[in-house]
């Protein structure tokens, strides 16, 4: 891979990856999953990766529309399955390139048990989960990501519940790779990406996009440029984390708490579902 | 070195074998060319998935064991989409989770086989005996309008012949197949032969043929769509949404999903007589018909001899499909018989499909019995006696 970017134009991927007929997507305007797909397809164009060789698999939600955008096969499955289909696709056929789009409640709410047996297993699939703190396409209710004392469609009175970290659950289960990134970080996602799709195993991409329509707008932050400022005030590099926690005044260190840790988070080599099953096979084969 | 086909054979092992229903069912699966099984372990099917988990390896298969049940269909799903031919094998509160996954792979046109060896429900029932409990919920478990294809064996043998056939349907018309037996059945050891390739058919679903102008979901006559597998440049997407030829989501148009939906429908009903499969025991003449599938069709028939004994006109007629029902066949027999018997270990499902068919022609006694024992030749005798002392 090139250390440099050479990027195309938002009309150049559209003629060269997008399928025309489904477009103008179902996404609101300001809504960062444009973004996510562009990212996914420039690192895609930075890989070389044959399309035609790539299957998009993914859930129920507005991030699983994703698949139907591009021009490739594309599975859109039921709600929180995605990664199951998926590791059927992969197992199957260890060739394909298996890319996941999937959301926080798509992929760790009603799915939750299927990403921690998919990244258990080291699925080589690479998974870019959209969170977004909320159920978007059905109105904006609680998700497994809500901040507590967010307002939802089922939580007026503020949500009680802690969310999850899931780039932190994925490590605590060993998946070779792990990055998150906010939408407004528009290099780190790409480059994560295509790490990802690199990566033998499984990959989490997790991309914190704000959803202004059904999350912001009951939390403050309707308006665009506020939101995306919320999310720049509300992150933290790792490295900085690490610096603050061991060297930070009490106060930088209180602050911490209201902050979400962004960067890779994990990059090793773990063997995969794929390979494991080729050398059994290759073991007691008739 | 030898041919894929010789290394199965090798695989199974001999050609006589003393096994159960469950590993009859997974060597009918090898036999028909499955090469990708997702499972998930449960009482008493369990079998099935130890079977492939042994033999699938060996021919460079997969088997994987998944989460759940819910995960194991839609691994299996995504399996056939790549071309393999797949299955599943699982127990009633497996099956429940299966439905949402099972309507999908019927709204995509998805190739794949589902073993259910019934117990009894509801909720975790009993684990280990037999029932036929989960015969509607085949029918219509799974949300929105639909057909599905069942076949219900009555022995070993029939389980091995029957997955083969399984197979063949879920090929032939893209859709997912459900084979049922129960506990007694799955865990039965029966005399079982394992039939030389040229014995059995063996389907392979229609390939698409040319990239230009292909529409993954348009059908010609046979209203089964051609299928291109992923990674073979076709780019297909697939959605359980409503759609369109190209496959493409079109949710809000009534005359899409109709004609959708309707295909769907048509692909099965209009085959029926090629997927209904059916034995008809003394029937020609008889004025009382059993009318009996599974395991208890077995009893059945020496209970049919034993009437004719008696001097009861007795026959029996063998439901081998159960869904698509086969409703001619048991309307032209409803016209010929004074009354139908229908015992089932559930307490009664079939027997209503088997009315709607009837529709007042002749008269029909449920026989259910529940709780794991099977039918006993006394007392479908005693309902033969009843039903014959009972004025038409």
């Amino acid at each position: 891979m090139s250390t440099t970017l050479t990027l195309k134009t938002a009309a150049q991927l559209r003629a060269t990856y997008l399928r025309g007929e489904m477009l103008p997507s179902i996404f609101c305007d300001g809504c960062g999953l444009g973004n996510v797909l562009n990212y996914t397809l420039w690192a895609l164009e930075q890989l070389g990766t044959d399309l035609d060789r790539t299957v998009f698999v993914s859930g129920i939600g507005c991030s699983s529309r994703l698949s139907g955008y591009v021009n490739a096969d594309g599975m859109h499955t039921t709600h929180g399955r995605a990664l199951s289909f998926a590791s059927g696709i992969k197992a199957a056929n260890p060739d394909l390139t298996v890319i996941v789009f999937t959301g926080d409640g798509d992929g760790v709410g009603i799915g939750g048990n299927h990403f921690l047996h998919a990244i258990r297993r080291n699925m080589d699939l690479t998974v870019i989960l959209v969170n977004n703190f909320t159920y978007g396409m059905t109105g904006g209710q609680a998700a497994p990501t809500t901040p507590v004392g967010s307002f939802s469609t089922t939580t007026p009175y503020g949500n009680i519940e802690h969310p999850l970290d899931i780039c932190e659950l994925a490590k605590a289960i060993g998946a070779p790779y792990i990055a998150r990134w906010p939408v407004s970080y528009p290099y780190q996602p790409i480059k994560s990406i295509a790490q990802g799709i690199s990566k033998r195993g499984f990959s989490l991409i997790e991309m914190l996009v704000p959803c202004h329509t059904a999350y912001g707008r009951r939390n403050g932050l309707k308006d665009l440029e506020v939101i995306w400022q919320w999310y720049r005030d509300h992150v933290v590099l790792l490295d900085d984390y690490d610096h603050i926690t061991q060297f930070g005044s009490p106060e930088e260190q209180a602050a911490l708490r209201e902050k979400i840790k962004i960067g890779v988070f994990q990059d090793v080599e773990r063997e995969c579902f794929d390979e494991r099953w080729a050398a059994l096979v290759e073991r007691v084969k008739l | 070195m030898s041919t894929y086909r010789e290394r199965i054979r090798q695989a199974l092992g001999g050609k006589v074998q003393f096994v159960q229903g469950d590993d009859a069912c997974a060597y009918g699966a090898i036999l028909a060319g499955c090469t990708f099984f997702a499972g998930y372990p449960i009482t008493p099917a369990t079998e099935v998935a130890e079977r492939m988990s042994e033999i699938l390896p060996l021919l460079g298969g997969c088997y994987i064991q998944m989460e759940d049940e819910i995960a194991s269909l839609g691994a299996i799903i995504g399996a056939s989409w790549t071309g393999a031919k797949v299955m599943t094998a699982t127990s009633g509160p497996g099956f429940s989770l299966m439905q949402e996954n099972l309507g999908y792979g019927i709204m995509t046109e998805t190739p794949c086989v589902i073993i259910n060896v019934q117990r009894s429900g509801p909720s975790t029932g009993q684990p280990t005996l037999a029932a036929y409990g989960d015969m509607m919920q085949a029918r219509w478990g799974t949300h929105g309008d639909h057909e599905i294809i069942m076949l219900c064996p009555s022995n070993v043998q029939e389980a091995l012949d029957l997955t083969i056939v399984a197979f063949n349907l879920a090929e032939r018309y893209r859709t997912p197949v459900l084979l049922f037996i129960d506990g007694e059945l799955g865990h039965m050891r029966e005399r079982l032969v394992i039939p030389e390739d040229g014995e059995f058919e063996l389907v392979d679903r229609v390939r698409a043929e040319r990239r230009a102008g292909y529409k993954p979901f348009e059908a010609g006559e046979s209203l089964v769509p051609a299928f291109a597998p992923f990674g073979s440049g076709y780019r297909t997407y697939v959605t359980g949404l409503t759609h369109n030829e190209q496959g493409l989501p079109r949710t809000s148009s009534a005359p899409i999903h109709d004609q959708l939906v309707r295909r769907l429908s048509d692909k099965i009903t209009t085959h029926s007589d090629d997927i209904v499969r059916y034995e008809a025991y003394h029937t020609d003449d008889c004025e009382i018909a059993i009318v009996a599938y599974g395991l208890t069709a077995r009893t059945c028939r020496d209970v049919v001899d034993e009437g004719r004994r008696r001097g009861i006109k007795v026959g029996m007629l063998r439901l081998i499909t159960i869904w698509p029902f086969p409703e001619t066949l048991v309307a032209d027999l409803a016209k010929r018989v004074d009354a139908m018997l229908v015992p089932e270990m559930n307490l009664g499902q079939i027997v209503h499909p088997i009315r709607e068919a009837v529709e007042g022609r002749c008269r029909v006694k449920l026989l259910a019995k529940i709780g794991g024992d099977l039918h006993s030749p006394h007392e479908l005798l005693e309902a033969l006696e009843e039903l014959r002392c009972q004025p038409r």
